[in-house]
């Protein structure tokens, strides 16, 4: 593919990313703390993200799947979700996220359940969107192409 | 009725044992058993049965008549003969079968006979040649059948001697006489039986007898089955007089019942109506039932189900009626109370579903204001930012128009938070989550103060005054953050509406008011009442009412003229409602207003300094006080306009926060940053009060729009010394010396690379923080939690914290009060209480930070938890909303590292 079409294409996706509501203005943030000192910022605090987040999803599904759900320790992994995703600009998540702890704070367990298969899945949209946004970042790279802040704003 | 209780209640009934109808323990003598007859002695089916009372009395004489009269009565008497008959019936049948028998065996002997005598002809014919005899004698032709019925029998008369012998003759007479003899011996029998029959058929025919033993069957059968059974019955004439009754009461006697009416014999609810159903049923002709509740003073209260029916004559003419009752008290009462279950079930089921409703909606209300509260916070984060920047902006070249167009911008933005702060207090004291603070503090200061803050934004001729009462006390306890909103809110309205005159606060205090509650009034505690009045429009005695309501102003005309969101009074009023006071208003159409709050507090009991907790410790322990000070009961502030060049005495910025970051922040100065033309003369000590974008006061935007930076100055009055004023002021609104030095030493020591904590647990807030600050060209340190954060703090002379509120092991707030504790105190005693464990090595600069306060600024999501309010009231500074942006930082930064 032509460079200045994957450039564009990148673009598009990125914006798609916006208009879908799955990152907010708050991920335009992290581009621009990138430097030459540490040029894959963006990278290196999503995957970040993704690590931390499995973990807390799967600590969150063994908590909720105990036969007495312990609230007290439920609710710290969600704030704790939510925090990241909120600092990173995953919206959906975060949002999910604000939601489940509501229900949290209710100890309902059900919708606690309904709230954590939310999640996941907002989750699992928006790692796979960005794996594709940075696999789509790589190939200009490595066509010899320059990815600048612009190309990550709308 | 019992039929439409549910099936398991009747079940339930049906195994509940029965108490007898009446009284077992009354009356049993014995007239009032009446037999009719004697027990059943002979052979029935009852005869095992042991019928043990008949409790029946009839008048004698008249029940054969009325048996003999009535249908009813023959009926019986018909049923009774016709059974008779019928059995006679049968015996004559049985008779005559038997007659029949025996003439068809006598035929049958005939036949025989006959045959016998046919045979005899043949053998005479054939081989007998003796036909006389055969012909003539009937005895010669019986011995004949005779023989031949030993030749039936096949015992054919064995002749051995030769026919037609003498012998032979002799001995064929002699076999034939033996069959005769037979036959007449069953003849004599057979004779003898049909007498017999005849007998015995004389023996059956006494009818009398037959028919008493069935009546007495009868009879046994009926008390066989009644004896036990609660029913009452009865005949009773036309006149309803007892002439029969079964089962009376026991201890009524026979003549007291028969001849007589209901009536004669009980007294009491029911009987009447029972009296009156017989009549109807007799006059109606049509049997019928009813259920009738007896109250007499005989039986207690018994409801019975009565059966009444017509009883006629032979003629059809009504003679009486039958009647029939069964004691169904239990069932009735059983019934009623099932009914009253039910209604009370359904009663109870309506109240649940009520409740079930109001709970609902009172569910979705406190989500809604929760949400609102969460929107209003979620609002205000950006759009702080925004009106930060504008003024920011306001502070760079700017040309006419723009400086106008930012002058809108910053006004309408003020405009917006303003409305959202109120929202956010009135959803909060709605959902009840706002708490009272008890803090000791200075009612004279804080009236000062607020007037003050109050003059230094004011842009119109007005007297600002205070009038504190000698016996005010000095030092009270209460929510002064919530008392200083009040105050402000109510001076800054007051201001808005006067143009004139003056505007002041007037502190006395009186006797406890009526609607104060007894438990909470003990000795220690004072009620103050607080005037603020101004010489202002006024408000017309119409508009007083809806005064206090959430959104009202008084008329449409004043919203467009005054501006303003119209919730400032609705938080006032509850505000002061939730500290358990009452705020009134009083006013006459322009001569001003009055707004009166009356408040309970508690008088402190001492009035060391040390321990000193309110919000001007800081300011008052930093110079040395007034001697006046804590006692001047009197203040007075002017607004004095374009002033503040002339005399080149201090000037300062107003734009610092009305009442809330003010009061816990030390503001810090931003020297010389008002890069404002007019200025430019390098007036040291004309500075601008930076507070993050945090201004509550609509006024406070518009001194930008006042000319070139024209900056509104107050003057302390005649009443304190200009001198006083100026040092205070100067105390108050720049760095206090001690610090000042301080500072520059660690600048000094540290290249001037400001120290700056991090207390965050989530690693890519902590990630995404760490870049942004070296974006900014800063550095800074890491703690994980409150604990941390305190040792961290401890240790290292920070110039700013940034504290994330909620945190694993110890969460901002506490961590931060524990701070500001070891600030005042010099120790870090209530932190080692608080369980965190200090490194004892307690460094000599560490007492030396003690007079400190270091900035910490609060990092928070947007929840009701994580409020603006309680991080102000825990401590904090200042507060970053999440998630943090570059922009937010570098504001924060500027603000506490200059």
């Amino acid at each position: 593919m032509e460079l200045g079409q994957m450039q564009k294409s990148l673009q598009d996706y990125t914006k798609s990313l916006f208009v879908e509501g799955i990152l907010d203005s708050q991920f335009l943030q992290l581009p621009q703390l990138q430097d030459e000192s540490n040029s894959d910022f963006v990278s290196q605090v999503v995957s970040l993200f993704f690590q931390d987040s499995d973990r807390i999803l799967n600590d969150l599904s063994l908590s909720l799947d105990q036969k007495v759900v312990d609230f007290e320790k439920v609710d710290p992994y969600v704030h704790q979700l939510k925090g990241s995703s909120s600092s990173i600009g995953a919206q959906r998540v975060k949002n999910a996220c604000v939601v489940f702890r509501s229900f949290c704070e209710q100890k309902n367990v059900e919708a606690c359940h309904r709230c954590l298969q939310q999640v996941k899945q907002e989750y699992y949209l928006v790692k796979n969107r960005l794996e594709t946004l940075f696999k789509l970042e790589q190939q200009i790279v490595a066509s010899g192409g320059m990815i600048s802040a612009m190309d990550l704003g709308f | 009725m019992v039929c439409e209780m549910e099936t398991d209640q009747i079940e339930e009934m049906d195994v509940e044992v029965l108490s007898s109808m009446w009284p077992d323990d009354v009356g049993t003598q014995a007239d009032n058993q009446f037999n009719v007859e004697k027990p059943a002695g002979d052979s029935d089916t009852l005869k095992e049965v042991d019928i043990a009372e008949k409790r029946t009395m009839a008048d004698l004489k008249r029940l054969p008549e009325l048996l003999n009269t009535t249908d009813q009565g023959s009926s019986q008497l018909t049923n009774l003969v016709r059974q008779w008959e019928y059995m006679q019936d049968h015996a004559v049948r049985l008779l005559r079968e038997e007659l029949k028998i025996l003439t068809r065996q006598r035929e049958e002997a005939e036949a025989k006979e006959l045959k016998i005598i046919e045979e005899h002809n043949f053998e005479t014919e054939e081989p007998e040649s003796v036909p006389v005899l055969d012909e003539t004698s009937h005895l010669f032709r019986r011995f004949r059948q005779k023989k031949r019925d030993e030749l039936v029998d096949s015992k054919r008369v064995v002749i051995d001697e030769e026919f037609d012998t003498v012998a032979y003759w002799k001995q064929k007479a002699l076999s034939l006489e033996k069959m005769l003899e037979a036959s007449t011996e069953r003849e004599r029998r057979l004779i003898e039986k049909l007498n017999e029959s005849l007998k015995t058929m004389e023996s059956h025919s006494a009818p009398v007898e037959e028919l008493t033993q069935n009546l007495k069957r009868a009879e046994g059968f009926l008390h066989f089955i009644l004896q036990n059974a609660p029913i009452v019955m009865g005949h009773q004439d036309k006149d309803l007089r007892y002439l029969f009754i079964y089962n009376k009461f026991p201890s009524l006697r026979e003549q007291d019942i028969l001849g007589k009416t209901g009536v004669e014999i009980f007294h009491g609810g029911g009987v009447k109506e029972s009296e009156d159903f017989k009549r109807e049923v007799l006059e109606k002709g049509k049997a019928s039932k009813r259920e009738i509740t007896f109250e007499t003073e005989l039986f207690g209260s018994k409801t019975f189900l009565i059966y009444v029916e017509p009883v006629y004559n032979k003629a059809r003419e009504k003679i009486g009626i039958n009647y029939m009752g069964m004691e169904v008290t239990d069932q009735v009462r059983k019934r009623e109370k099932m009914a009253k279950l039910r209604e009370d079930n359904a009663v109870r089921k309506a109240m649940e579903s009520e409740l079930t409703k109001t709970i609902h909606i009172t569910e979705e209300t406190m989500r809604a204001k929760q949400m609102l509260a969460t929107m209003s916070h979620e609002i205000r984060s950006p759009l702080s930012g925004v009106v930060g920047m504008a003024e920011i902006l306001s502070t760079t070249k700017l040309d006419k128009e723009q400086r106008q167009l930012l002058n809108v911008m910053i006004s309408s933005g003020d405009l917006v938070l303003q409305l959202i702060n109120d929202i956010l207090d009135l959803s909060k004291v709605e959902s009840g989550v706002m708490k009272l603070e008890a803090t000791k503090f200075r009612p004279r200061e804080v009236v000062k103060h607020v007037l003050q803050t109050a003059a230094a934004s004011l842009k119109k001729d007005l007297t600002l005054e205070g009038n504190i009462a000698d016996e005010v006390p000095i030092l009270v306890v209460g929510d002064v953050l919530r008392i200083r909103q009040i105050l402000t809110n109510l001076i800054s309205n007051a201001i808005k509406f006067t143009h004139r005159g003056k505007v002041g606060i007037k502190l006395k205090v009186i006797s406890e008011p009526s609607f104060a509650s007894d438990k909470e009034q003990n000795e220690t505690s004072v009620w103050i009442c607080c005037d603020v009045y101004d010489t202002g429009i006024g408000i017309p005695e119409n508009a007083l009412p809806c005064l206090f309501k959430k959104y009202m102003q008084a008329s449409a005309d004043h919203a467009r003229k005054y501006g303003g969101t119209g919730l400032g009074l609705a938080i006032c009023k509850q505000l002061v409602e939730l500290m358990g006071g009452q705020l009134t208003v009083t006013s006459q159409v322009n001569l001003g207003s009055t707004f009166t709050f009356i408040l309970p507090y508690k008088v402190a009991t001492s009035d060391d300094h040390s321990d000193d907790q309110d919000e001007f410790s800081d300011m008052v322990d930093h110079h040395q006080p007034e001697p006046d000070d804590t006692t001047e009961g009197y203040f007075q502030f002017k607004a004095l306009l374009g002033s503040i060049y002339s005399n080149g005495g201090p000037v300062m910025g107003s734009n610092f926060l009305p009442h809330k970051a003010m009061l816990t922040s030390p503001i810090k100065l931003i020297n010389g940053s008002v890069a404002d033309p007019s200025n430019s003369s390098g007036q040291s000590q004309t500075v601008q009060v930076e507070n993050g974008g945090y201004m509550d006061e609509s006024e406070s935007a518009h001194q930008y729009g006042n000319g070139n930076g024209h900056r509104c100055s107050y003057k302390e009055s005649e009443s304190c010394s200009s001198s006083q004023a100026s040092s205070e002021m100067e105390s108050e609104l720049t760095v206090s010396s001690p610090r000042e030095e301080e500072k520059t030493e660690t600048e000094v020591k540290e290249t001037s690379q400001p120290k700056i904590l991090l207390v965050e647990d989530n690693k890519i807030n902590i990630m995404v923080a760490k870049s942004m600050m070296k974006q900014l060209g800063y550095t800074m340190d890491i703690a994980n939690n409150g604990v941390e954060a305190i040792n961290a703090v401890k240790d290292t002379s920070y110039d700013l914290v940034l504290m994330d509120v909620c945190m694993p092991v110890m969460d901002g707030l506490k961590a931060t009060r524990l701070i500001r504790s070891y600030e005042e105190s010099g120790n870090w005693d209530a932190a080692i209480e608080a369980g965190v464990d200090i490194k004892t090595s307690e460094s000599e600069q560490g007492c030396e930070r003690s007079t400190d306060r270091l900035p910490i600024v609060a990092m928070t999501a947007n929840t009701l938890a994580e409020s603006s309010e309680e991080c102000y009231a825990n401590g904090m500074d200042s507060f970053i909303s999440k998630p943090v942006t570059l922009q937010k930082l570098k504001e924060c930064l500027q603000q506490y590292l200059q």
